[in-house]
C-alpha cells in the first residue's frame, strides 16, 4: 500500500517502541560520525535513553546530577569551544525549568546544542501530572533561532537525531516514554521542515505530530468505509513549519484538523492556526491539551480522557461535520 | 609585569572617564560595579590574558566569560583601549545599531566570547569550555570567568561551582566583584553571602582574597591561579564600588545608574555630576593635579 508506511500498518502485530529507543540509537550512530558529539545527563541516564552512548563514548558523556540550568549553560560553553552537546533529561525540566538559559546562552547566542525533552505528553502514565510536559512546544517554538522536532515514532527519531546533530544550530527533540507504534519504516523520506503527506483526501486534512500521527491515521482508514476522504499529514518539524505542504492542503480540503499530546496553545494547533489565517483563511480544529494538566493513568485511559486517541479522533470530526 | 603599577593606574583611570563619557552619553546603564572593577579588567587585559584583539578566532587564545553582562561599559572601554576596536565606538554604547549593546551580545561584537545580561549563567558557560577544552589537549586556553557578589544568590551559580569543582577544572579562573552591592541594598542585608571563601572551600575550589585595587596582588592571585593543580581557583577581590569618584564609592544607589540623570541626596547635583566625576578621576581624588587633561 502506502510506501511511507509500514507493511503492517493497521496489524495488530506492529512493531511497538518508544520514540526515546530510537533516540538513543540515533545518537550513538551520530557520535561515531562525529568525533565533536558529547552527551549530558542531568541523572536519568538510562529513562532518556543515553546509555548507550555513555557506554560507547564514556570520554564524551557528562553526568551532571540534578542540575538542568547548569547543564545546558554548561552545553552552551561546551559548544563554544567545538563540542557538539545533545542535553538530556525530562521535558518537564529541561526545557521547563531552565528556558532562559535556553533563550540567552543557546539561542541568543546562537550555539549548536540538541536539547532532548523525553517523556513528554501525557503518555508518561502513571508518573501524573508534574512530569507529563505539554507546554514545552510553546517554550521552544517561541525562540528565535530554535528548531523544534516531534518524532512519530523510534525509527523517525533516529532519523532526527542523526539530522540534527549535523546542523549547526540550536535544536529541540521531543520525545516519548511509552512504547506505540513504529509505523514508519527505514526508507520513509525525513527530513527536517519537510512534512510528509502519509495519506491522501480532499474532504479534511488532519496536521498531527509525535506517536498521535498513528492515532490520525487509523481515524482516517475508520471514516474512509463512511465516504469520508481524509488527508493525513505527519508535520515532524513544527518549527520551521512545512508552509507549502500545509497551505497545500487546506487549499484542497478546507478544513484542517492539528493534533498533539501539548497544549494547543501555543503548540502545533497554535502554529497552524497563525500560518493558515495569515495566508489562507480556513477552519481549523485544535486537538490536543486544551487548558489543562495532566494526571496518573495508561497511555490508552489518559489519551481517552483528552481525546487523543483514533475514537476520540472520529467523535470530534463528526461533531464538527454534523455542525455544518 | 609588562608595565608598571603606575602605567597600569594610569591605563585603569583612563579606561574609568571613559566609563564615565559612555554613561553619560547613553543616558542610561550601570556606574559603581564597572568603576569598580577597572583594576581587575586593566590586569587581565594588559598583563595576564592570551589573546589577540586581532585575531579574535585565535583558537588558543585564553576565554574571558563575563557573567554579569551589566558591567559592560568597562569590559567595552577596555577591549578598546587594548586594541579591540576604535575608541570612538564606545559613544555608541546602548544606541539603536551599535555592536556595544546595552547588555553584551557575542554576535554582534567579536571579542565577545558569550552573550549576558541574565545573571548566574556565567560560571557554568565558562566551565563547559574549561570542560570542552580540556578534553581537547593537556595545553590548554585558560577560562577567566568575572562574576558579581550578588549573582552568587541564584542557584545556577552554586551548581556551576559544583560542577566545577568535582570535575576538578584547574584551567578555570573565576573572580568575583566582593563590592557588596547590589540594586536593593547591601549584598548582606539582601541576601547575606558570607561565608563567602568558606563556600567556594566546601565545593572544593582553591580560593584567593585579594585587594581588587591593588595591582601587585591583583596579578600575583591572577597568575598563581594558572598554577593550582587539580581545583579550580576563585579569587575574591574586595572592590570598591564606584572606585575612583569619591561621592559614588560604597554607594548602591549607584549600582544601576548613570552620572547626571538624576539628583541624589549627598551628591553633587545632576548637572555637575559628570563633571565632578571626572575631575575626580582626572586627581586620583584630588590627590594630585591632572596628569592628562
Amino acid at each position: 500500500m502506502n510506501s511511507l508506511l509500514s507493511d503492517e500498518l493497521y496489524s495488530e502485530s506492529i512493531t511497538q517502541e518508544p520514540t526515546r529507543k530510537g533516540f538513543g540509537e540515533g545518537l550513538v550512530d551520530a557520535g561515531k560520525k562525529d568525533e565533536s558529539i558529547v552527551a549530558l545527563s542531568a541523572d536519568l541516564v538510562e529513562s532518556t535513553q543515553v546509555e548507550p552512548f555513555a557506554k560507547a563514548f564514556p570520554d564524551r558523556f557528562i553526568e551532571m546530577g540534578v542540575a538542568e540550568q547548569n547543564m545546558v549553560t554548561v552545553a552552551s560553553g561546551m559548544s563554544a569551544v567545538g563540542k557538539r552537546p545533545f542535553v538530556t533529561s525530562y521535558a518537564s525540566f529541561s526545557p521547563g525549568r531552565n528556558w532562559e538559559q535556553i533563550r540567552t546562552t543557546i539561542c541568543l547566542n546562537d550555539r549548536p546544542v540538541t536539547i532532548v525533552g523525553c517523556h513528554s505528553g501525557v503518555s508518561v502514565g502513571p508518573d501524573g501530572a508534574t512530569h507529563q510536559m505539554l507546554e514545552d512546544i510553546a517554550l521552544m517554538r517561541s525562540l528565535p533561532n530554535m528548531i523544534v522536532v516531534a518524532p512519530c515514532d523510534s525509527i523517525e527519531a533516529r532519523k532526527a537525531t542523526l539530522e540534527l546533530a549535523k546542523l549547526a544550530k540550536p535544536s529541540y527533540l521531543r520525545l516519548t516514554r511509552e512504547k506505540t507504534a513504529v509505523i514508519t519504516h527505514q526508507d520513509t523520506p525525513f527530513s527536517i521542515g519537510k512534512a510528509n503527506v502519509l495519506r491522501e483526501g480532499s474532504d479534511l486534512t488532519i496536521i498531527a505530530c509525535g506517536p498521535l500521527v498513528y492515532e490520525a491515521l487509523k481515524a482516517a482508514k475508520y471514516l474512509e468505509s463512511k465516504d469520508l476522504k481524509i488527508e493525513v499529514i505527519n508535520s515532524h518539524t513544527i518549527k520551521p513549519l512545512d508552509e507549502k505542504t500545509i497551505i497545500k492542503s487546506a487549499k484542497k480540503t478546507k478544513l484542517v484538523f492539528t493534533l498533539e499530546e501539548a497544549q494547543v496553545a501555543g503548540g502545533l494547533g497554535g502554529a497552524i492556526t497563525e500560518l493558515l489565517s495569515e495566508h489562507l483563511p480556513t477552519q481549523v480544529i485544535r486537538l490536543g491539551i486544551q487548558n489543562r494538566f495532566g494526571q496518573s493513568g495508561t497511555l490508552a485511559q489518559l489519551w481517552a480522557e483528552y481525546d487523543l486517541d483514533a475514537a476520540s479522533i472520529v467523535r470530534s470530526i463528526n461533531n464538527v461535520l454534523k455542525a455544518k | 609585569m609588562i608595565h608598571t603599577e603606575q602605567e597600569l593606574e594610569l591605563i585603569a583611570n583612563q579606561i574609568r572617564e571613559d566609563i564615565i563619557h559612555m554613561l553619560v552619553e547613553a543616558g542610561s546603564g550601570h556606574t559603581a560595579g564597572p568603576l569598580g572593577m577597572a583594576d581587575i579588567f586593566t590586569a587581565l587585559y594588559f598583563e595576564v590574558l592570551r589573546h589577540k584583539p586581532q585575531d579574535t578566532n585565535w583558537p588558543e587564545r585564553d576565554r574571558l566569560v563575563l557573567s554579569n553582562g551589566h558591567i559592560n561599559p568597562v569590559l567595552y572601554a577596555t577591549m578598546s583601549k587594548s586594541g579591540y576596536f576604535d575608541h570612538s565606538e564606545l559613544k555608541t554604547l546602548r544606541k539603536f545599531g551599535t555592536r556595544l549593546q546595552g547588555h553584551p551580545e557575542r554576535l554582534r561584537l567579536p571579542g565577545l566570547e558569550t552573550t549576558s545580561g541574565p545573571l548566574g549563567s556565567g560560571i557554568s558557560q565558562a566551565a563547559g569550555m574549561a570542560y570542552g577544552l580540556r578534553m581537547d589537549s593537556l595545553k590548554q586556553p585558560r577560562v577567566w570567568c568575572l562574576t558579581s557578589d550578588g549573582e552568587h544568590q541564584e542557584g545556577n551559580t552554586w551548581e556551576a561551582i559544583m560542577f566545577a569543582g568535582k570535575n576538578k577544572l584547574s584551567n578555570l579562573t573565576v573572580v568575583v566583584d566582593r563590592n557588596n552591592i547590589q540594586i536593593d541594598g547591601m549584598t548582606e542585608d539582601v541576601m547575606p553571602l558570607e561565608p563567602f571563601a568558606m563556600k567556594y572551600q566546601a565545593f572544593n575550589w582553591h580560593v584567593i582574597e585579594i585587594n581588587g585595587h591593588d595591582f601587585n596582588d591583583i596579578i600575583s592571585a591572577l597568575n598563581q591561579s594558572k598554577a593550582i593543580f587539580e581545583k579550580p581557583t576563585c579569587i575574591i577581590a574586595h572592590t570598591i564600588p564606584g572606585k575612583g569618584v569619591d561621592y559614588m564609592e560604597f554607594d548602591f544607589r549607584w549600582h544601576g545608574i548613570p552620572p547626571g540623570i538624576k539628583d541624589i541626596y549627598g551628591d553633587p547635583p545632576k548637572e555637575i555630576q559628570a563633571k565632578s566625576a571626572l575631575e575626580k578621576l582626572r586627581t586620583i581624588n584630588g590627590k594630585i593635579r591632572s596628569e592628562h587633561e
